[in-house]
């Protein structure tokens, strides 16, 4: 069997090849995982619930295929584990929040169903912060995550264990959800690689709600061949979902393959503006210099109102959030405090109880946005912000074929440093957040380090569901690199 | 400062929140500091912008359809069962913090 080592750096292909020509079973391959996570995440505190039985159930489905010789799925074996926002029939799902500490799902979401059809061998649930809100998963109501490359700081967040868990080789590839960076700004501090896909690509249904236009569920994986495979299993059309767009899914895979030279890549000023650390701003520029190399047009393109995102993005997010997050009212599922003589208090006190302090700040902002006589002044007026930072795109992308920037503004930042700044947090996802109010794909792929030997991820934004001139992009660097 | 004291209580009201006194006194704070940079959205002229309220509208869909012909794909026959089986009783009920096995039950309604 396999050592810890290799275990860490196995890949899809390698898992599927390797219980094809019968090297290990599946069943082997899930119990080396559960010992990696027992050594590594008492120290990293990726994982929420680990998910044995259903895990040994579906390897030994595999094990049977493979005993059979019968030809495997495309994830056949493959290790892998889920943000715990996505609902796992049976299997707890929390959020990260107490309110729903002990929620065992009627259903499994579409995500994590695509995958287990495709014979992926589902590890457990990864930590993440309250009901995805955070940029560090500090706000997790059970523990934080560390940063497998430097325990002294955060993994990036709301999706902080799904980049965790693959950085330190718990999982061959999980699946997260952005809502404003939550996948692409934890894949660029862990130096893995993470994907948001087209808002409609991939289905929402069993991803319990934030902000529902805002909204995406995608893959992290170690490489951006990983990442195509694992979006090419969980996207397209889902009955249950009715945002998931009627589009064809192309195989990403196979269109990896094709050439870069001549892709036009754009650069917005916008992106490379104050508050830039100068590490990352030289490590993003030295990539986009390696995509010329490959062939590519360096193409200057404006995003002028990129400055507007994030308040824009902190009204429409909250005032969904308000709405979405009624539905934790302490009757159907749930926290339920004790001893509430009225209705009206019973929902009151389960909410205060259940609730964390950041939860509770945005339910406040988003209800206060959405209240008589202020709906016009934000949230009619983000939502026409909105409007326009996305023609900003619509406009760009007449002249590129991708867009390159940093993911984030700073490599990992210390645990504790923003907790007590709201502000200071949100302006973490201050290069991600357009592109979920824009709804366009956006991928984050490891681009060097700084001093600290701390990750730096480089951005490629795409088209509306056009995915794979973007992982082709992504994929042509990274193998520049390598 | 925007948001008052009072604004705050009444929020918490609306939200179904009751707040500690330090949360109040955290909430006054933090929301005053996000609305001032919120701010400067005032400085866009947005008279003659739609809103956007979704991206699913206007991306993905096939344009030379109009209307909800355009979204037909997401419609179905209004029939019983039309997706799948609705969930057991048992299944609605499991996550219940109380029920007498048919309803949930809470406190009582209607005070008196």
């Amino acid at each position: 069997m396999t050592a810890a080592t290799e275990v860490a750096s196995l890949t899809i292909d390698g898992v599927r090849n390797a219980i094809t020509e019968r090297r290990f079973t599946a069943s082997a391959l899930a119990e080396e995982f559960y010992a990696q996570i027992k050594r590594e995440d008492p120290e990293i505190g990726a994982f929420l619930t680990l998910s044995k039985e259903r895990a040994a159930a579906k390897a030994a489905e595999i094990d049977k295929l493979a005993d059979a010789g019968k030809p495997l799925p495309p994830l056949a074996g493959v290790p892998v584990a889920i943000k715990d926002v996505m609902v796992t029939r049976g299997v707890r799902t929390t959020a990260g929040s107490k309110i729903l500490e002990n929620f065992l799902p009627p259903y499994d979401c579409t995500a994590v169903a695509r995958m287990e059809a495709a014979g992926a061998v589902m590890l457990g649930k990864l930590n993440c912060d309250e009901f995805a809100m955070g940029s560090s998963t500090e706000n997790s109501a059970y523990h934080p995550v560390r940063n497998p490359r430097d325990k002294s700081r955060v993994p990036g967040g709301s999706s902080g264990g799904s980049a965790a868990a693959v950085a330190a080789g718990m999982a061959v590839a999980t699946l997260g959800s952005d809502t404003g960076g939550s996948i692409r700004q934890p894949a660029s501090f862990c130096g893995v690689v993470g994907l948001k896909p087209t808002y409609g690509r991939v289905s929402r249904y069993g991803l319990i709600a934030f902000a529902s236009s805002l909204d995406h569920i995608g893959p992290f994986a170690r490489t951006v061949k990983e990442a195509a495979l694992v979006l090419r299993t969980i996207a397209g059309r889902d009955p249950m979902d009715s945002t998931s767009a009627d589009v064809p899914v192309p195989d990403y895979v196979a269109e990896l393959e094709k050439p870069v030279k001549g892709l036009r890549v754009g650069v917005a000023k916008e992106y490379f503006g104050a508050g830039l650390d100068p590490e990352v701003r030289a490590a993003v520029e030295a990539a986009i210099q390696k995509l010329a190399e490959l062939g590519c047009a360096v193409v200057p393109v404006s995003l002028p109102h990129t400055e507007y995102a994030i308040p824009t993005y902190y009204i429409v997010a909250t005032a969904e959030a308000s709405s979405n997050l009624a539905r934790y009212d302490g009757v159907r599922y749930g926290f339920r405090a004790r001893g509430a003589r009225t209705l009206s208090d019973m929902y009151r006190l389960s909410r205060d109880g259940g609730f964390g302090m950041e939860v509770k700040r945005r339910i406040m902002l988003g209800t206060y946005a959405l209240s008589a006589g202020y709906y016009d002044a934000y949230y009619l007026k983000a939502q026409k912000v909105r409007t326009l930072l996305t023609r900003d795109f619509d406009e760009a992308f007449r002249k590129v074929d991708v867009i390159a920037a940093p993911t984030c503004p700073t490599p990992a930042f210390r645990l504790g440093e923003k907790v007590n700044d709201p502000l200071a947090m949100y302006l973490a996802d201050i290069y991600t957040v357009t592109a979920n109010l824009a709804g366009i794909p956006g991928i984050s792929v490891p681009c060097g380090e700084n001093h600290e030997k701390l990750p730096i991820g480089l951005q490629l934004l795409g088209r509306h569901f056009d995915e794979a001139t973007m992982l082709r992009v992504a994929h042509a660097y990274e193998q520049a690199r390598n | 400062m925007k948001v008052t004291e009072k604004d705050v209580t009444y929020v918490a009201d609306l939200a179904h929140l009751e707040l500690t006194e330090d949360e109040r006194a955290r909430m006054l704070r933090d929301l005053n500091s996000i609305l001032e940079y919120v701010e400067r959205l005032n400085e866009l002229d947005t008279d003659k912008v739609t809103p956007m309220a979704q991206v699913s509208d206007r991306y993905g869909v096939d344009e030379s359809r109009q209307g909800s012909e355009r979204f037909a794909y997401a419609s179905r026959e209004d029939v019983r069962n039309g997706l799948r089986e609705s969930l057991p009783h048992e299944g609605a009920l499991g996550n219940a913090p109380d029920t007498d096995g048919t309803f949930f039950e809470v406190p009582k309604v209607i005070e008196r």
